[in-house]
């Protein structure tokens, strides 16, 4: 345990802890006497200080059973932290400790859910996106693991891919989707600013506007075709269709992960992009990764390649 | 009725008047924040009015401006009227109220802008909590110069909680907001990584123990007694409580931080010392009800007592729910649901504002002049 930096705060802890129990039992103790004094009347009198005219104290005992419920807490929590780690390094009599307690939580969980786990595990993940009880567990994985960055719809936002349009930056392939989940993705445009003059990143971004058939200045794109072809096209490709070997986007498809004014693309250009898709091998069991595959790989396929779980909507006349 | 020459009366009223007004303020920001919660584009996603920006502007506007304020007014009034003498240093009373006000204007403006620490419950950027600290210890220095020139010999038993109140937030404010200023608007805490959890747990227990507790025990301790024309119930009552609630509250603050990364050991030192607040708590609860022991019958037609008692149970209530939720076993239930925020308003709106209320309504006519709101004239 490397709680404390040296022994003596978990000295000091312990004694702090134990020293401000005791001292309010003691506290309790000194204030616990019953006596009240009362005039010759055998009415209860006051404390005899008077403040504001007419502010004062009675003295009456402490109510019995908020004297005892007082003690109670004050055993009980002695007891707590006899049993449980508390009173600086000690670690308790019960042997527990959240990491404990959270590795049998999961060791439980893990025993239950197995065996369905296996029965989709030899399966592959084309077929298994034909099963909705994969799909339906798929999805759960999907919503806990991945719609934080990917969206609760895969629809994707700013820097973050899509992952029903059928466009890849890496590829669509279940063994593709399984490598990007299980060992993460490190996607790399390198600035350019400094390597191109503001011009030739100009006239660059008006070629890239032209391969997607965008509103573009024809001269520009023309003189940016060269600077294309020597620089951007060895990752982006010569027709500017991407490469799912390095992660390079297509460029002709319309579709952008930052987005695709003549403003953002001077921007890519000129300063590059960095992205990271977190490896999840960690994080995940294998089995889950393989379910996860088979949902995303059916995102963009449903209704098309592969059998859907849902019939295809009745055609209306 | 006193007069303006025997009591400094003007920053009492002042600060009377600015509970009411940044009451209305806080409360309304809190219902814009649960609209937003319900609708969440009823704002057509404006930035300095979305959810996240304005949820600690309604926790600072209701915990340091309505509650601040009404926390200055009520202690100012009842130390001077306990000790039978005018407020200590008049224009360093002045500064505190313009010195808070100007605190609270300035958080106004910077949280919508996104400007904050990012800590919650000390949001506010390193010049605000410069300005905070100041006004603070002029608050101390004005409070306890005046408990100094007492001219009754025994201090009031509503004022060892204020007194309580305000040094333990000074000494929380002031460790727990170190920073090392990086830009006018941006600093960087002075601990890192697990010891943020600290000092977060460390915010909460400033805010729940110190702030919301003992200050609005010592408006009880003056106010009840005060409107219910009774003595209070338990010298030796107080005594106990007083001193356990200062001891334990200080320890209770990790229940905020269970399952998190803070050590086993911390989180269960805070479920045990919040278990054994449950008695210290009620302490208060049952010496302000008791004192009422007598006066039953005033319940039915007093306003201020009305509103008092509604608090007291609140108050109650909301300690005995606190120690519960701080068990590991119900925390785990609770966490992380709306729980926490009834749980919150139980306190903060059941509690504090209503004790808050019934002293507005005392207060606002005994220092203007006016006539003192009860039942019977």
């Amino acid at each position: 345990m490397s709680d404390f930096t040296s022994g003596f705060w978990s000295l000091y802890v312990g004694v702090l802890t134990i020293v401000s129990i005791l001292a309010c039992g003691a506290l309790l103790l000194s204030m616990s006497k019953q006596t009240v004094k009362k005039d010759a009347q055998g009415k209860t009198i006051t404390t005899g200080h008077v403040w504001d005219e007419n502010l004062s104290e009675l003295n009456n005992p402490l109510p019995r059973w908020w004297m005892w419920l007082f003690y109670i807490t004050l055993f009980f929590g002695a007891g707590y932290l006899v049993l449980y780690p508390g009173a600086g390094k000690y670690a308790g009599m019960a042997g527990w400790s959240s990491k404990g307690q959270y590795d049998e939580e999961r060791a439980k969980v893990q025993a239950e859910i197995a065996p369905l786990y296996a029965k989709f595990a030899g399966q592959d993940p084309q077929a298994l996106v034909g099963d909705p009880q994969a799909q339906a567990i798929g999805e759960r994985l999907f919503q806990t693991s991945c719609g934080q960055c990917h969206g609760s719809d895969a629809g994707g936002s700013k820097g973050f891919p899509s992952l029903r349009d059928g466009d890849w930056l890496y590829g669509g392939e279940p063994e593709t989707i399984k490598a990007s989940i299980t060992d993460g993705r490190r996607g790399v445009m390198p600035p350019l600013g400094a390597a191109l003059s503001e011009q030739e990143i100009w006239n660059a971004a008006h070629y890239v506007l032209s391969l997607s058939q965008q509103l573009h200045n024809a001269e520009r794109a023309d003189k940016g075709k060269a600077t294309f072809q020597t620089i951007c096209a060895a990752c982006h490709g010569p027709d500017g269709k991407g490469n799912t070997a390095v992660g390079a986007p297509n460029l002709t498809d319309g579709i952008w992960l930052y987005g695709g004014s003549e403003k953002t693309i001077i921007e890519t250009i000129t300063k590059g992009r960095t992205n990271a898709m977190p490896a999840h091998k960690e994080l995940l069991e294998p089995e889950k990764i393989h379910l996860l595959t088979a949902y995303v790989y059916g995102l963009s396929r449903r209704g098309t390649a592969a059998p859907t779980a849902t019939p295809a909507p009745a055609k209306t006349p | 009725m006193d007069n303006q020459g025997t009591f400094n009366y003007k920053v009492v009223r002042q600060f009377a008047v600015m509970t009411v007004v940044w009451g209305v303020v806080g409360m309304l920001v809190g219902v814009i924040i649960a609209a937003e919660l319900l609708w969440p584009d009823l704002l057509q996603g404006i930035p300095w009015l979305s959810y996240g920006r304005l949820r600690p502007l309604h926790t600072n506007a209701v915990i340091f401006a309505f509650g601040g304020c009404a926390l200055f007014a009520t202690s100012y009034y009842c130390a001077q009227r306990t000790c039978q003498v005018r407020l200590f240093c008049g224009p360093l009373a002045a500064l505190t109220f313009w010195g808070w006000q100007i605190v609270i204007v300035l958080a106004a403006i910077t949280l919508p802008l996104g400007i904050t620490s990012g800590k919650e419950y000390a949001e506010l950027e390193w010049p605000i909590d410069l300005l905070i600290a100041v006004v603070w210890v002029s608050y101390a220095v004005v409070f306890f110069g005046t408990l100094a020139k007492r001219k009754v010999e025994h201090i009031y038993v509503a004022n060892w909680f204020f007194g309580g109140f305000i040094l333990t937030v000074a000494l929380l404010h002031i460790v727990n907001s170190a920073a090392m200023p990086a830009s006018p608007w941006k600093s960087y805490l002075a601990y890192a990584g697990c010891r943020t959890r600290w000092s977060s747990g460390g915010t909460a227990t400033m805010r729940s123990a110190f702030f919301l507790t003992a200050g609005f025990l010592g408006m009880m301790y003056y106010f009840v007694p005060k409107q219910a024309e009774r003595p209070i119930y338990s010298y030796r009552l107080s005594v106990v409580h007083f001193w356990a609630l200062i001891f334990t509250y200080m320890w209770a603050g990790p229940h905020h931080l269970h399952f998190t990364a803070l050590p086993d050991w911390t989180q269960s030192i805070g479920m045990v010392f919040s278990l054994i607040l449950l008695a210290p708590s009620w302490g208060g609860m049952i010496n302000g009800i008791m004192t009422l022991s007598g006066a039953w019958h005033k319940l039915r037609e007093d306003p201020i007592l009305k509103f008092m008692i509604v608090s007291l149970s609140f108050y109650g209530m909301s300690t005995f729910e606190g120690p519960m939720m701080s068990i590991k076993t119900v925390n785990a239930l609770s966490h992380y649901t709306d729980w926490t925020v009834g749980h919150v308003h139980s306190g903060a709106l059941g509690w504090v504002a209503f004790i808050t209320f019934g002293c507005i309504y005392y207060l606002i006519p005994a220092c203007s002049g006016g006539r003192r709101c009860t039942a019977y004239g």
